[in-house]
């Protein structure tokens, strides 16, 4: 799932899901789409692995997340579009807000007070 | 939703290869415009997307719940194995389907009859009182339980408050007659207090129960039961408030009580009050016991004190009647107990034996299964080197078990929906039997003894395949012995407990068997064969006179005889093994008076006209029959019987000397003759009996004639009961039977126990030798090699023979002998219902010995035989 920056997946595990709803935000987009946009936005940190792209995307559809659609690509080929639904929305507050806390803790207890507090 | 996913997991696979399509088309696409090669553009997209079989397999997972998947591999696995062996399949499950059917089916019959509560308010509360005789003789057949003499019961009302309430009722009979042109008919009868209902708690369906002024003498209210409101009136509402004629005489129908309500037995047709048949008099009497009292507990009282108040009561009654039969005690007995008295013993008996059978079935399917998970060994050692956990192996095997026992369980339930019907109208004498069916706690056991028998059979031989010598299993050569030796000595172990089960079984069975013998082949002391019996009881507003009684007795007596067919005919009120029919108790005025405190003498009572000793054979010891002279004022004469003469006229002659039996307040009653003994009730010791004129001015009304005829008695039923109606248009007849047939029916029960325990036996050691001769064939199989070797060698055939089948008779001789030494255990429990059979009866133990040794040997016989006649080239290659 992340490969560059090797932090523990365990970690990460879990905001996979709440990065291709952040993902979504912008309009829909394909796999492949989705995949390059968290590439290019984490600046090439973040490699995402079709291996758990498509499962999580299945994933959070069956949960009514994202809803897709059969359609045409950029280059005119079939593609698959997700895109976020209401409910999906919702569920990308409750999982930034969690995120922004999970990060704002970790940051005070490495001592990184003043940052983090100036990055909220 | 998400549950749904699932099902779907094929569609959602397929879209994700098209998905991963477009993504390598959309990457390759990007490569290619950022100048690579085709060849490179395709590579470095492919590196990019990674396994998509990962892909796949990840997406699966998340759309499976694991365990039922798992489960439904299992099952699937299972099901292919059991069907790749269709021979054991189908053996295994109708052994479990026989098993569990049993099981089931004899389950239904003991809930119905001893854990199902009555429907009554509150039944817990509810007991029987029963009088109680302290001396040994009276308890030698067990606790005795008598019946209430009416007096009795007014007394215990009225002087004691340990019970909210005691009701009472007795049984009767009555001719139902035709209203509009229906057939008259005998109806049961019970008459109960008028307190009964309400202190049951029985609201009735239609009309009211009755009143304290209706229970009087020649009070005239009756209920009709749900049963006869229905067969005979329609299921009519209206019926409450009219009238309907029973002996003849109108009876205001008061009220119907509801359908479930079959208390105490599915016969009683219509219920009248307690006194309003009786004659005033007979509520005086303490000594004239025939009435059964139910009390309901105060939640205050305990029973014990509330039964020591009425014992108080009973005992001052004793002193006061000092030299009449009346009980010292008194004894409760809850209301299902009472109910199940006979029955409860044999049930239990045939719940051990059923348990036993169901024992053998899974020691048996365990047993097969051994086998099998032996034969595959080596799949399970590869299976679990490659990394398969010890409990994904046993869940495997389990499942086997557990299909069977499924399959087993569900052709068992469908069986014992057949039997249980069956054995519900098979068992006379079963309470409530019309309530016994199969329900959903029926099921509920059913589905429960599936699992158990599926864990019981399946556990071992899963357990023991799946050890941890995962390398011995795959270094051994699959056919050499060493390394199954501790399976095959499971195998064995299993089979001695089998055939020692089985023995068990068997000695039981035998032992019912016998004293089932003994009971049919019991002496009667009068003829059998041949005799038509017919029952009618003669309204006493009709035939008020003892006259009147007299002439219908003779007068068809007499057409009966000049009947072509018929060779002699007699009257009486209960004909020989037909059960207790009533006992007075008498004094002897030649002999001195009885001492205060002692038992009067006593005897069974009998009434029979002048054909009677001589058409029912019966011999005559001394004196003389009665004759037609012993009639109205001249009847007051006797026949005692010779247990009589022996018991009370020891040394003495008692031709001439008298009976002064005081409840009839006729003064003497001179013996004029003694005849041989008759057994009352098969199965139980003689009494003394005394038979008194029947043309002596009876107030008897039930009678029985019997017709002794030169063919099958059964074809001259109808000209007999034409003659009656020729006499008597109104009067119904019924139990029209040979007398045969009437004994039979009283030993139906013992028949029927030993019947169905045989069953079981017999089952049982087909499936013990089945067993044993699985256990040999394998053995052989086994050790093929060995024997290949040892007939190249030069072995006699046989030796070999001998050898393999001293292999085989090893558990049978075994499991004999345990079963033999827990048989013996085992038989003191049933000792009570055996007749005339020790329960150590050696001939028993000779023959399940003999049978089984026998059978044994047989089972064993053909894979030893088989064994002594390999082709030692064949059993070489075989390797």
């Amino acid at each position: 799932m992340v490969k560059k920056a090797q932090p523990d997946a365990e970690m990460l595990k879990g905001t996979m899901d709440m990065m291709i709803l952040r993902t979504l935000v912008g309009g829909d987009a394909h796999g492949h789409t989705i995949a390059k946009i968290i590439e290019r936005t984490s600046e090439d940190v973040l490699e995402v692995e079709q291996g758990s792209l498509y499962p999580a995307l299945h994933r959070l559809e069956d949960r009514g997340w994202v809803s897709s659609h059969w359609g045409a690509s950029e280059n005119n080929r079939k593609a698959k579009f997700y895109r976020l639904t209401a409910m999906g929305r919702k569920q990308l507050v409750r999982e930034t807000d969690r995120w922004r806390q999970m990060t704002r803790a970790i940051g005070l207890v490495m001592g990184e007070e003043a940052e983090a507090e100036g990055g909220l | 939703m998400s549950w749904l996913r699932f099902f779907r997991r094929r569609k959602s696979d397929a879209e994700l290869q098209l998905e991963m399509d477009s993504f390598i088309a959309e990457e390759i696409a990007e490569n290619t415009a950022r100048g690579m090669m085709p060849e490179e553009a395709r590579r470095r997209a492919r590196i990019k997307m990674g396994d998509p079989q990962k892909a796949r397999e990840t997406l699966w997972e998340q759309n499976t719940f694991s365990a039922f998947d798992k489960g439904w591999r299992d099952l699937k696995y299972s099901a292919r194995t059991l069907l790749r062996t269709p021979g054991f399949s189908l053996i295994a499950v109708t052994v479990m389907a026989l098993c569990i059917g049993a099981a089931t089916s004899l389950f239904t019959i003991v809930r119905s009859v001893l854990l199902r509560p009555m429907p009554f308010r509150d039944p817990d509360k509810l007991v029987m009182v029963y009088e109680h005789f302290r001396s040994a003789t009276a308890n030698q057949d067990g606790f005795n339980y008598n019946v209430v003499a009416p007096a009795d019961y007014y007394d215990w009302r009225a002087q004691t408050h340990g019970f909210e309430d005691m009701a009472v009722m007795r049984r009767w009979r009555f001719n139902l007659s035709g209203q509009s042109g229906e057939l008259p008919e005998v109806v049961d009868a019970q008459a109960g207090s008028w307190n009964l209902f309400p202190l049951l708690g029985v609201q009735p369906a239609y009309g009211r129960t009755f009143t304290e002024a209706e229970d009087s003498s020649g009070g005239d209210a009756v209920m009709l039961t749900w049963s006869l409101f229905q067969r005979r009136f329609g299921g009519d509402p209206t019926i409450v408030g009219k009238q309907i004629h029973l002996d003849g005489k109108p009876w205001v129908v008061v009220g119907v009580l509801p359908a479930g309500f079959t208390y105490p037995d599915a016969k009683i047709q219509v219920w009248i009050t307690y006194r309003s048949a009786l004659a005033p008099e007979i509520l005086q009497y303490h000594d004239h016991h025939f009435s059964r009292v139910v009390a309901r507990i105060r939640p205050d009282v305990s029973l014990a004190d509330a039964i020591s108040q009425v014992g108080a009561v009973q005992y001052r009654l004793h002193m006061q009647y000092l030299n009449n039969p009346v009980a010292e005690d008194v004894a409760p007995r809850s209301l299902t107990d009472d109910l199940a008295r006979d029955v409860k013993k044999p049930l239990l008996v045939l719940m051990c034996a059923v348990v036993c059978m169901l024992l053998i079935g899974c020691l048996n399917v365990a047993n097969l299964l051994v086998a099998r998970s032996a034969a595959r060994q080596k799949e399970v050692a590869v299976r679990s080197a490659l990394g398969a956990q010890r409990f994904t192996l046993i869940r495997e095997q389990l499942t086997e078990s557990l299909l069977i026992c499924i399959g087993g369980g569900g052709a068992g339930v469908a069986l014992s929906f057949a039997t249980t019907r069956w054995l519900a109208s098979a068992w006379k004498d079963l309470p409530s039997a019309q309530s016994i069916h199969v329900d959903g706690t029926v099921l509920a056991f059913a589905c429960g003894l599936v699992f158990l028998s599926a864990a019981m059979a399946g556990l071992l031989p899963a357990v023991s395949s799946t050890g941890k010598q995962v390398l011995a299993a795959l270094q051994s050569s699959s056919r050499t012995a060493g390394g199954s030796r501790p399976r095959t000595a499971l195998r064995k172990w299993l089979l001695t407990i089998e055939i020692a089960v089985t023995v068990v079984l068997l000695v039981g069975a035998g032992l019912l068997l016998k004293s089932f013998l003994r009971l049919q082949g019991t002496n009667l002391g009068c003829a059998t064969d041949h005799v038509l019996t017919l029952s009618y009881s003669l309204p006493t507003n009709k035939y008020d006179k003892a006259e009147k009684a007299n002439a219908f007795s003779e007068a068809l007596v007499e057409r009966v005889r000049a009947l072509p067919g018929v060779r002699s005919v007699a009257v009486g009120s209960v004909l020989p093994g037909e059960g207790y029919g009533g006992d007075d108790v008498f004094t002897i005025p030649e002999h001195p008076p009885v001492k205060p405190g002692d038992d009067l003498p006593d005897a069974l009572y009998r009434r029979a006209d002048p054909g009677y000793f001589s058409a029912l054979q019966i011999p005559l010891l001394s004196g003389r029959f009665f004759t037609a002279q012993d009639r109205t004022e001249r009847g007051n004469k006797v026949i005692v019987s010779s247990q009589l003469a022996r018991q009370y006229f020891p040394g003495e002659n008692p031709i001439g000397k008298h009976l002064r039996p005081p409840a009839y307040g006729k003064g003497d009653y001179e013996i004029v003759g003694v005849v041989g003994d008759t057994v009352w009730q098969v199965g139980q010791p003689i009494k003394a009996t005394m038979y008194f004129p029947l043309l002596g001015g009876s107030s008897e009304v039930g009678l029985t004639l019997a017709v002794r005829t030169a063919g099958d008695p059964l074809s001259i039923s109808i000209p007999v009961q034409r003659q009656i109606a020729a006499l008597d248009p109104d009067l119904p007849v019924s139990d029209v039977l040979t007398l045969e047939q009437a004994i039979g029916d009283s030993l139906g029960n013992a028949s029927f126990s030993a019947t169905v325990v045989l069953a079981f036996a017999v089952l049982s050691l087909v499936l013990a030798s089945v067993g044993l001769y699985g256990v040999l064939s394998y053995l052989m199989t086994l050790r093929m090699t060995e024997l290949g070797i040892r007939i190249a060698l030069g072995a006699q055939r046989e030796e070999l023979l001998r050898l393999m089948l001293f292999d085989g008779m090893k558990p049978a001789v075994l499991g004999l002998g345990f079963g033999l030494v827990a048989g013996a255990a085992a038989t003191k429990a049933i000792q009570s219902i055996l007749f005339e059979t020790k329960p150590l009866d050696p001939a028993v133990f000779v023959a399940v010995a003999t049978s089984l040794l026998l059978v044994a040997t047989l089972a064993c016989l053909v894979p030893a035989w088989r064994a002594s006649r390999l082709n030692p080239m064949q059993a070489l290659r075989a390797e």
